[in-house]
């Protein structure tokens, strides 16, 4: 009997491996603690894993597996996915790799040379694949998407998702709902209309396309001067999170553009800086809430949606945490998109507060002198995913604090001294980045925030900035790292250094965990490389 | 019109079909061959040329001919530097790139096709489909078994004479990305598969059972290279049959972008 079980297992583990259905993408890591099967574990982005053989206790022992070095020089942001002892990521931009999990040795390379005229604004990178059924899936530079054969990396389809000569790319791991695949546009820092589509998994055909940016007669369309919707950025450049009950698919979007300069597109400009609620099935939107209206600091709210079921005010409440670039914390209502709460999380004094419905009071412009502006144009964060935690009920995020100094171009006399004074092409602003300034430099921090009272109940300084995420698992570890290069295990409840590793190379991504054969691996892109750390 | 006219122009420019010297190709490499025919094949030469290399007029180097008699350090002069004025372009090999290259194209000419019938392609997929029962073991742009190398870009990578003797005698030309190898675990059990990947310590392959498996060898009893499973089609298939097939694999390339985005 017992042998029958072991063989019903074995030929069990055999077929997990070569199908992945939606249900199982779904509950993610909280049925099947040892695969990864999307960006963030789930479709609810809590970046939590199960997995407890490493634990705040024995982190201490944690010793490299592999190393797996890409050929590619461009930052590593990819959080790979794990599926059955196959661990696939991508090299910058979009070679795709399926590496044993087990060794870090490859299976197969599928090489992917994006056309010329891919030009993304902040590098050539990419920031993870998707998987359903036994195909993996990549948005590409040059904006295609790709469907691999997940067994031997061959290109089953490759469709257009939008034109990459228009400006627009594709730079984050596509989100899987039932049957479709859902992507964003990046390129908003240059003049696109971006747009959010839903392929068919099967055969690459666009099922649903919704634009950011609402078009003439279609409401929020008064909400750009003149013909500045046609040009209005608003890309969609990190993954959506997915909620069943409700079947809304959420994303956040980018910042309008030009950047830095408003005056061209007078007006709230939705859905730039938003978060948006559409229907899974058809793409509409269902709800929206905006979190910087009329952004002139390049405030883009792309980090990922993380759901969680909490106690709000006593009562069970389905909620969205949100740490935003604009250094605002907020809690909303999943299901309805209400505004429960915000808070600035870093020092920020673009706004003095909140009307009832939410819409922030923006008190800071610039001026001829320049206005010092906390945070900011590099935000409180950026992309890089944060984590919550079931078990301690904590947001653990790495954010930045930081300053700067904002003016119109023309009205800034150049009195601004320090060499770091530029003028880009975003806008026809001048920011001062925050170099040279021992008050205002910036730091990175990992905190952990209460999402009850929204101020946070540990942090660890790191010597540097940080573009990576956390990852928080049920041994009550949260892994984290930043660009001076140092791999970090903290505590989850006190913040506490347990365990650092030298990986040699900038943290530009999020961790993630997975297991084989009863063993739990923590893994991160660094430098140009994919580590593994276990227990010895 | 104008590119056919261009052609035109260079073919009544050139001498007449001449079958040029493979005595220098006698020095290279097997592996240079396979380096000569990965540039020919990404850098582009088989876009116009062909994998057969029989596409532009005048001129096959499946036949050793060419527009007039070429030295090997001709053919190698045109490939980097192209001719002036026709479709042939200059390229960014280096001079032992397109040794190689050269190489490869002298040896074009040695293989040759082993049958006269000329083929359908139609018929050729029904054939793949079915009586061949190639499916169950490869696939087709991802499509199909994955016990052996996907095929949906043979008929770029592949030539014809080598897609013959594929099926008529599979174990003649292994290609190093094709190779099949067999584990013994110390339990006594044996697996076998296509072999994805090995190192000094580890061994990675597409088992039977179409599972990809990783191997430590120091926990194996023995482990090594088999036959290939590839069958010969010598008996089983007519040569009509034969000749569809290869036609059938002689078209399959890797299927363009779908078309699609803003404004549709």
């Amino acid at each position: 009997m017992k042998l029958k079980l072991i063989v019903l297992l074995v030929l069990a583990a055999a077929s997990l491996q070569a199908q992945v259905t939606f249900d199982r993408i779904l509950s993610g890591v909280d049925k099947e603690p040892h695969n990864w099967l999307s960006y963030s574990g789930t479709l609810k982005n809590q970046r939590f894993s199960p997995l407890n053989q490493i634990t705040t206790a024995n982190v201490k022992s944690l010793q490299q597996a592999w190393i797996w070095q890409a050929r590619s020089l461009e930052k590593f942001e990819a959080t790979p996915i794990v599926l059955d002892g196959i661990l696939y990521t991508v090299e910058q931009p979009n070679n795709v790799v399926a590496l044993d999990a087990v060794t870090g040795r490859p299976y197969w390379t599928f090489n992917y040379t994006p056309a010329p005229e891919a030009r993304a604004c902040c590098g050539r990178l990419n920031r993870g694949v998707a998987i359903l059924g036994d195909t993996i899936y990549m948005g590409t530079l040059d904006a295609y998407l790709v469907a691999l054969d997940a067994k031997t990396g061959t290109l089953r389809w490759k469709s257009k998702v939008a034109e990459a000569k228009a400006g627009y790319s594709i730079t984050h791991s596509p989100t899987v709902v039932k049957d479709k695949v859902i992507l964003g546009t990046g390129g908003g820092d240059g003049p696109i209309r971006g747009y959010i589509s839903a392929f068919n998994a099967k055969t690459g055909e666009e099922a649903w396309r919704f634009y950011t940016i609402p078009g003439p007669g279609e409401p929020g369309n008064e909400t750009w001067s003149g013909e500045s919707w046609k040009t209005g950025g608003t890309g969609v450049w990190n993954a959506g999170a997915y909620d069943p009950e409700t079947n809304l698919v959420f994303f956040g979007t980018g910042n309008p553009a030009p950047d830095w300069d408003g005056s061209s597109r007078l007006g709230d400009n939705l859905y730039s800086d938003s978060v948006v609620a559409l229907d899974a099935d058809t793409g509409k939107l269902k709800w929206h809430y905006q979190f910087t209206p009329h952004d002139e600091l390049d405030y883009d709210s792309t980090q990922v949606p993380v759901l969680a079921d909490i106690q709000w005010q006593g009562k069970p409440r389905k909620v969205m945490l949100w740490a935003n670039r604009n250094g605002v914390m907020y809690v909303l209502d999943r299901t309805t998109g209400e505004f429960l709460k915000g808070k600035p999380y870093v020092k920020a004094n673009w706004l003095d507060g909140f009307d009832a419905k939410g819409r922030p009071n923006r008190v800071k412009f610039p001026t001829k002198e320049g206005t010092a502006i906390y945070p900011h144009v590099h935000g409180a964060t950026n992309w890089a995913p944060p984590s919550f935690s079931p078990r301690t009920g904590l947001f653990y995020v790495a954010t930045w604090e930081n300053s700067g100094t904002f003016a119109r171009e023309g009205q800034f006399p150049g009195a601004i001294p320090g060499p770091n004074t530029r003028q880009t092409t975003m806008g026809a602003t001048i920011i001062v980045p925050f170099y040279n300034n021992p008050e205002t430099e910036a730091i990175g921090v990992v905190r952990a925030y209460d999402p009850q009272t929204l101020d946070y109940k540990w942090e660890f300084r790191l010597g540097d900035i940080t573009w990576g995420g956390t990852l928080v698992t049920a041994g009550d570890v949260v892994f984290s790292g930043g660009r001076d290069g140092y791999f970090l295990a903290l505590d989850a409840k006190t913040g506490a250094l347990l365990w650092k590793a030298n990986v040699g190379g900038q943290i530009n991504a999020a961790a993630m965990s997975y297991a084989v054969n009863g063993k739990q691996y923590i893994s991160i892109n660094a430098g140009s490389a994919v580590f593994a750390f276990a227990l010895p | 019109m104008r590119h056919l006219l261009t052609a035109f122009t260079v073919a009544s420019a050139l001498i007449a079909p001449w079958a040029a010297s493979t005595a220098s190709a006698q020095h290279e490499t097997a592996q240079d061959l396979l380096d000569g025919q990965r540039f020919y094949n990404e850098r582009g030469c088989a876009n116009c040329h062909g994998p057969n290399g029989d596409l532009v007029p005048g001129i096959n180097f499946s036949a050793g001919q060419f527009r007039r008699p070429m030295t090997d350090a001709d053919l190698s002069s045109i490939i980097r530097k192209g001719i002036a004025n026709t479709p042939m372009p200059a390229s960014n090999v280096t001079e032992v790139q397109a040794a190689q290259i050269v190489a490869y194209l002298r040896s074009l000419a040695s293989a040759k096709s082993a049958t006269v019938v000329k083929g359908d392609m139609a018929r050729g997929k029904l054939v793949f489909d079915g009586k061949g029962n190639c499916m169950s073991c490869h696939s087709v742009a991802g499509i199909g078994g994955h016990k052996a190398p996907d095929l949906g870009n043979v008929g770029q990578a592949r030539r014809t004479p080598d897609l013959e003797r594929a099926l008529l005698d599979p174990q003649a030309d292994i290609q190093p990305n094709h190779r099949y190898y067999r584990v013994v675990q110390n339990d006594g059990t044996t697996v076998t598969g296509w072999l994805l990947g090995f190192d000094t310590f580890n061994i990675r392959m597409i088992d039977g059972k179409e599972q990809l498996r990783s191997f430590v060898k120091s926990d194996l009893r023995s482990h090594g290279f088999i036959e290939s499973p590839m069958p010969s089609y010598k008996n089983s298939l007519t040569p009509q049959e034969l000749a569809d097939i290869v036609s059938y694999l002689s078209s399959l390339r890797t299927t363009p972008a779908t078309p699609a985005g803003p404004g549709r």
